[in-house]
């Protein structure tokens, strides 16, 4: 059987999930409906892991296998830079290349665990079907988004994601938080779209092409020949104009603002939309487009920066939120800034490679959550929990797992990609010493709020109430199995990039190599590191990790939390840290009010002055119509009644011979019928 | 045989009858069945002509009369039938519609 032609069936599993669920869910069995949801994805799993692992048997340089189905968009020529005419053709076209299998292999791998989960999370709830439809809707776009062979389907996937995320954030849309974060993550991820349909339009312009393969190749020749350049200012326009559209999908500053307020879905959706797939794909774009990046080194440095600042910001809010899943937000955005410092500095590679444990240990963590909140009966506050460790232990036993592996400790998972950022960030050609130091200082932050939670949650003293504390239950098996996976995962996943100073191959890194091949152009010589300097390094980030151990331990696990103390801790940074450094209010103030306001005043104009003209004209038309009415009531009806009641008046003589009497008339008529014989017989001459 | 002239009276005399009947009497099937009598006298003019002159056509327009007399009889009766059902009489001066 051969895979590889039918990875447009991962796509279309979902896609059929979704109709079936969709429309017919609602009159379904709940057992059902999941099955459908949770079968569809499990299918695309299957032929995506056929698929992979038939690519892998190729030679590695032989390893993009591209299919297309049919030409999608067929416009023509059309103009392009250079003054020639490109033939605008856009196919519905997949591509699987070792970038596009490891998206393909998380996003169906996880998300059918999520989806196994959510049968459990989502049992009571109503709108159940609805759930799962919009569940599959998500997968079939976002695997869209990571399959399509171009710019523009994976913009589609990019926009279905979007929709997606909306609706489920919206899940809960009774309730007006939840509508409120959904419109929210709606219209910031607009911003960052209108950055990404720029870039898009700008590279079609540039290279004639949107297929992927084609615009590397383009590129690449270019440079070769000599008509593009390192740091030319179109490419440079054109990363920017991307890492825009990345900023507002994987939530970067500025526009990280949404993904925090996205936790009012419900749980499962954080864990697989805004953790593991769906917040991704800014990461993923980049890095599909990383021939265009690596023509704007200064693009890439705004990208390192952005990503270590957004690391570094948002881990420190992260340090003292009270809502369990608001700390995992923040800690996601912290993580993806991570991977952006990894793309930042030209270590593609170890972004991906972050993308990948995280999208782990990350669900791991969001699934972990959601069961301690389905224990706690939809408690979300980590002030009003604690002591929870014996009551659910599976939930903790996981959770713990999850909590080591993003700390950074060797050998789970986080340990080997945050490690390869950081020494990245540190010793690459595009690296500086100061985004290693902030890197390092966000490992340690990472550590230290990750057993905050953790002791907030299951240690210390139980402050959750008395009503509670009576029904809290372990979850049920569909929920636990899916957690004790994704911590074997969370365990094993960072294995195979195994890196070489500890003795491995670091065959994650060979195998996506011929995706990142860097262009011929010049590049800073790379200063030559010893495999002990990178055993320092690692030592050093895991040495960060411990101190941040240590502190939440003796803060939060040797005595057990207690606000007053946490507040005075911080001092005057507590408030501005709780309240995330006000940034909601700093954007309410500068955009939000001032776009209300802008509204205000346009409704102002349309009430009064464009209504104004409308009610005038009617009032002027009422007018007229009322002269006209007189017009016709008086001259011309009274004309007609003047007519009609002369002949009534002077006609009363006459109308006595009309008797109505049958007989009269027939008198009159034999009465005139002998006066005409009488007038025949004797009256004619 | 007859001379002509006594049938011309008889049916003359019955025309006279059947004017009067309908001019005077107020129930509808009297007038109804004047009319008749008034349509038989003229079918005795034309049967005596018809004699008096030798010619058939008198005889053939006697059956005709006789013919649409029948119909006009079920025509008259649906009427008159029609006209009770609604109006509950059978008197023609209570039947004035033909007024202004």
């Amino acid at each position: 059987m051969n895979f590889l032609n039918l990875i447009w069936l991962i796509p279309l599993f979902p896609a059929a999930g979704f109709v079936i669920n969709g429309v017919l869910g609602k009159r379904m069995h709940k057992t059902v409906v999941g099955t459908i949801a949770a079968g569809a994805v499990l299918l695309s799993f299957i032929v995506s892991a056929g698929a992979v692992f038939q690519l892998i048997q190729l030679e590695p340089e032989h390893r993009s296998f591209t299919l297309k189905l049919y030409e999608w968009i067929a416009l023509g020529a059309a103009h392009t830079k250079s003054g020639e005419l490109a033939n605008f053709s856009v196919d519905w076209g997949f591509l699987l290349d070792p970038l596009s299998s490891v998206m393909i292999l998380v996003v169906t791998g996880i998300g059918f665990l999520i989806h196994v989960y959510s049968t459990g999370y989502m049992h009571e709830e109503d709108g159940f079907y609805r759930f799962f439809a919009y569940l599959n809707l998500f997968m079939f776009s976002m695997l869209t988004l990571v399959l399509g062979n171009n710019y523009l389907m994976m913009f589609i996937g990019w926009e279905g994601v979007g929709l997606c995320s909306y609706l489920l954030i919206g899940y809960y849309f009774h309730k007006r938080s939840a509508g409120d974060a959904a419109k929210k993550a709606f219209i910031v991820n607009r911003v960052g779209d209108w950055g990404l349909s720029i870039g898009i339009m700008l590279i079609f312009v540039t290279v004639g092409s949107l297929e992927f393969t084609k615009v590397g190749e383009a590129i690449r020749e270019g440079v070769m020949r000599g008509d593009f350049h390192v740091s030319d200012p179109l490419f440079i326009g054109i990363a920017l104009a991307l890492f825009i559209g990345a900023t507002g999908k994987s939530a970067q500053i500025p526009l990280y603002v949404w993904l925090p307020d996205a936790m009012e879905g419900p749980t499962p959706v954080s864990a697989l939309i805004h953790a593991a797939t769906m917040v991704t794909a800014g990461v993923y774009m980049v890095a599909r487009s990383n021939f265009i990046f690596q023509l704007a080194p200064q693009a890439m440095a705004v990208v390192a920066v952005i990503g270590a600042i957004t690391a570094f910001f948002a881990a420190s809010i992260a340090l003292v939120q009270n809502d369990i899943k608001r700390v995992l937000a923040y800690s996601t955005v912290s993580q993806l800034g991570y991977m952006f410092l990894a793309l930042g500095v030209g270590a593609f590679t170890a972004g991906i490679f972050h993308l990948m444990t995280h999208a782990f240990f990350k669900a791991l963590l969001f699934l972990g959550s959601g069961s301690v909140i389905h224990a706690m009966h939809h408690e979300q506050d980590m002030r009003k929990m604690g002591a929870l460790r014996t009551k659910i232990p599976k939930t903790f036993w996981t959770m713990l797992v999850g909590t080591i592996a993003i700390a950074g400790a060797p050998p789970l998972a986080g340990f080997f990609s945050k490690d390869e950022i950081l020494w990245r960030a540190f010793s690459s050609s595009q690296g500086h010493v100061l985004l290693w130091l902030l890197g390092t200082a966000v490992a340690g932050m990472t550590s230290f709020y990750m057993f905050r939670l953790l002791f907030m949650t299951f240690f210390g003293e139980s402050r959750v109430d008395h009503h509670t504390a009576q029904h809290i239950h372990e979850s049920p098996a569909s929920m636990t199995t899916p957690l004790i996976i994704l911590a074997i995962g969370s365990i094993v996943a960072g294995w195979i990039g195994w890196p070489v100073w500890l003795g491995g191959t670091n065959a994650f890194e060979h195998f996506l190599e011929p995706i990142f091949e860097p262009l011929p152009i010049p590049h800073a010589p790379a200063i030559a590191y010893s495999n002990l300097a990178e055993a320092g390094m690692a030592a050093v980030s895991v040495a960060v990790a411990l101190i941040g151990f240590s502190l939440a331990y003796f803060k939060y696990y040797r005595r057990s939390w207690e606000q007053q103390r946490e507040i005075r801790q911080y001092g005057a940074a507590y408030p501005v840290l709780l309240n995330k450094y006000y940034i909601d209010q700093l954007y309410d103030a500068l955009f939000v009010n001032r776009a209300k306001g802008a509204g205000k005043s346009l409704w102002r104009f349309d009430s009064n002055i464009v209504d104004g003209l409308v009610n005038g004209s009617a009032r002027l038309t009422k007018r007229s119509a009322d002269g006209s009415s007189w017009w016709d009531r008086w001259i011309v009806d009274g004309t007609v009644r003047f007519v009609g009641g002369f002949i009534k008046t002077f006609s009363w003589p006459v109308r006595l011979v009309q008797t109505g009497y049958t007989q009269n008339y027939a008198l009159v008529m034999i009465l005139g019928v002998l006066i005409f014989i009488g007038y025949v017989l004797w009256g004619t001459p | 045989m007859v001379p002509t002239h006594y049938y011309l009276i008889l049916a003359a005399a019955l025309f006279t009858i059947g004017i009067i009947g309908v001019l005077t009497r107020r129930n509808i099937m009297v007038i109804l069945m004047s009319i008749e009598l008034m349509m038989n006298a003229v079918n005795i003019n034309l049967i005596a002509f018809a004699n008096h002159l030798q010619q058939i056509a008198g005889q053939v327009f006697a059956i005709f009369v006789i013919t649409v007399a029948a119909a006009e009889a079920a025509v008259g009766l649906g009427i008159v039938i029609a006209m009770f059902k609604n109006k509950e009489t059978m008197n023609i001066n209570e039947i004035d519609l033909m007024k202004w």
